[in-house]
């Protein structure tokens, strides 16, 4: 209770202070919507109520999300299952490409001296490098020799949460004790028996949160690689359409679905680090 | 037929230099190291773009992303004005500064932290550049949007890496500060504010790629005719890709060089960490 009240406490003012924040947002739109003789009364309640708010109240927007998750056939471009299930499918895809590649990648670098030493300054340094940048060309490049669909958005998300994963699991490769390592050499232990063994156990202490910060990124990569297509489905989309329309309940709640995809990818992790943690006698 | 022996050749000559290089234990070795590769990737995709005349709209060669940029310094200077001197310095220090402003704000009170700092780190991980659309609607095309946005992208990180960082000091060095009679101020000021610098650097360095990325994405949602956002998804959709590789190119070269400024600016005030010695 000690953790969760303080949360609710905060979520509580921010709602208060979003719903008290549209009215003087909204105040000029619903003034110049109201009949001559409105009372302020009146053009307050309208600005709860506009079609296209500049900043619409939270029950706006979840009355909005409701909508078009339950109410629409899932194939209807109008449902904001189908666009959330695009975005969701693109960056799990991406995120499980990235997964393999940065695994293999780090299981190279903790064992060639040459790739660790060619590749770890590289990838350190690409941190600092804003990559999404490259997203519209790689998209409008691939479109142009035939690749559309899913995969160029899937390459992007996996390009994207590439690096934290293999950092991440080049630390936890070698998170083991040297002592422990020393002890398996004494007894004659292979390089892949000490991988299967110690090395590899030992780094999932180190992947499960480096998994957590790749698959929001994966997310990211995603809807930013859907706005170059002609926005045709994903969240992405839904967020270009709103913005060349003024349809700003649309985009809160792309947005809003973004983050609750984010904050259910994260929960996944969680839950495959738990089943883990069960499956090894309550240690990660 | 040509092309893919040279290419076999430079690429065995690369592997042989780099594996020798890398069993070398100095410090000319470890530098050498990754640049040789960088410089074997260059040459090697040189080699393979012109000799298997590969479409300059699939993946021109260095040489002319080279070209691109030196004929392209005008354009290249006028959207690094709009992108990174409005829109990205301005809310980077913005954001992180309110953000480590908040830190030391909810420091005071137990109640606010545990109840600000999980939202903040949730709030962090989510996708913020969505949001963009909405600042353009606030904000207006021009900069100010894609500044707001960076805000909000760097206000979160920063707030959670600085609240980490101050409620790093142990009790031992808090006791220490209270035998010497020093107050709440004193004490911020003297011990918790210089422990949770590596923490505030960790979160700059961060900010500094995430600047970028707001600034250069917000500009695909609408902007006035220049940035390097604009430039880059509106001459990708031309196929112009010489423009858009410098671009690139140039975002690449920021976001390393400030990476490097804020690491040596660390390592300046943060002088007397462990980790230096």
């Amino acid at each position: 209770m000690t953790r969760v009240l303080p949360v609710l406490c905060v979520l509580a003012v921010v709602i208060t202070v979003w719903f008290a924040a549209s009215v003087p947002m909204n105040w000029s739109q619903a003034a110049a919507l109201a009949d001559d003789n409105a009372s302020w009364a009146d053009i307050a309640a309208a600005t709860q109520s506009l079609e296209r708010p500049l900043l619409p109240t939270p029950a706006q927007i979840a009355g909005n999300m409701v909508t078009t998750l339950f109410f629409y056939p899932i194939t209807a471009p109008r449902s904001l299952l189908h666009h959330a299930l695009v975005t969701a499918w693109e960056s799990l895809f991406g995120f499980v490409i990235s997964l393999g590649a940065g695994i293999a990648l780090a299981i190279g670098i903790v064992h060639i001296r040459t790739l660790d030493r060619t590749l770890m300054p590289w990838l350190v340094a690409s941190q600092a490098i804003p990559v999404l940048a490259i997203a519209p060309m790689v998209v409008v490049v691939l479109g142009n020799i035939g690749l559309t669909g899913a995969l160029p958005k899937a390459l992007i998300a996996g390009w994207l949460s590439f690096f934290p994963i293999t950092t991440g699991m080049v630390k936890g490769l070698r998170s083991s004790d040297v002592m422990q390592r020393d002890l398996l050499h004494t007894y004659n232990a292979t390089v892949s028996q000490i991988f299967t063994k110690l090395r590899w156990p030992s780094s999932m202490a180190f992947l499960f949160p480096a998994m957590k910060v790749a698959a929001p990124l994966a997310l990211v990569g995603a809807i930013v690689a859907e706005l170059p297509t002609g926005a045709q489905a994903g969240l992405g989309a839904r967020l270009l359409t709103g913005s060349y329309y003024g349809l700003t309940l649309q985009i809160w709640s792309a947005l809003l679905m973004a983050a609750l995809l984010a904050v259910l990818a994260i929960g996944l992790v969680d839950v495959a680090q738990a089943v883990l943690v069960r499956g090894r006698g309550g240690r990660l | 037929m040509n092309t893919t022996i040279l290419l076999l050749l430079s690429l065995l000559t690369g592997c042989v230099v780099l594996v020798l290089l890398a069993r070398g234990d100095s410090r000319p070795c470890r530098i050498a190291t990754p640049i040789v590769f960088g410089l074997l990737v260059l040459w090697i995709w040189q080699v393979a773009c012109v000799g298997y005349h590969v479409p300059f709209v699939l993946l021109p060669p260095p040489s002319d992303i080279g070209v691109a940029i030196a004929t392209h310094i005008p354009i290249l200077a006028v959207d690094f004005r709009q992108t990174v001197l409005r829109s990205v310095i301005p809310g980077w220090l913005i954001g992180s500064g309110t953000g480590l402003l908040a830190a030391i704000a909810l420091d005071g009170s137990p109640f606010l932290r545990r109840g600000v700092l999980p939202l903040g780190s949730l709030v962090s991980a989510m996708p913020i550049v969505g949001i963009a659309p909405i600042m353009v609607m606030w904000f207006g095309f021009d900069w100010q949007s894609k500044a707001a946005v960076v805000v909000a992208m760097t206000f979160f990180p920063m707030l959670v890496n600085a609240g980490a960082g101050l409620a790093q000091t142990s009790a031992m060095e808090a006791d220490l500060m209270r035998s010497y009679a020093a107050g709440y101020r004193t004490t911020l000021l003297k011990l918790r504010l210089p422990s949770a610098l590596p923490f505030v650097f960790n979160a700059l360095k961060l900010n500094a790629t995430l600047a970028l990325i707001g600034a250069i994405v917000a500009e695909f949602f609408g902007t006035p005719i220049v940035g390097m956002g604009f430039r880059i998804s509106t001459e990708a959709a031309r196929l112009d890709l010489g423009v858009v590789w410098a671009e690139i190119v140039i975002a690449a070269g920021i976001g390393t060089m400030s990476f490097a400024l804020l690491s040596l600016l660390e390592r300046l005030v943060t002088f007397w960490h462990p980790s230096y010695h």
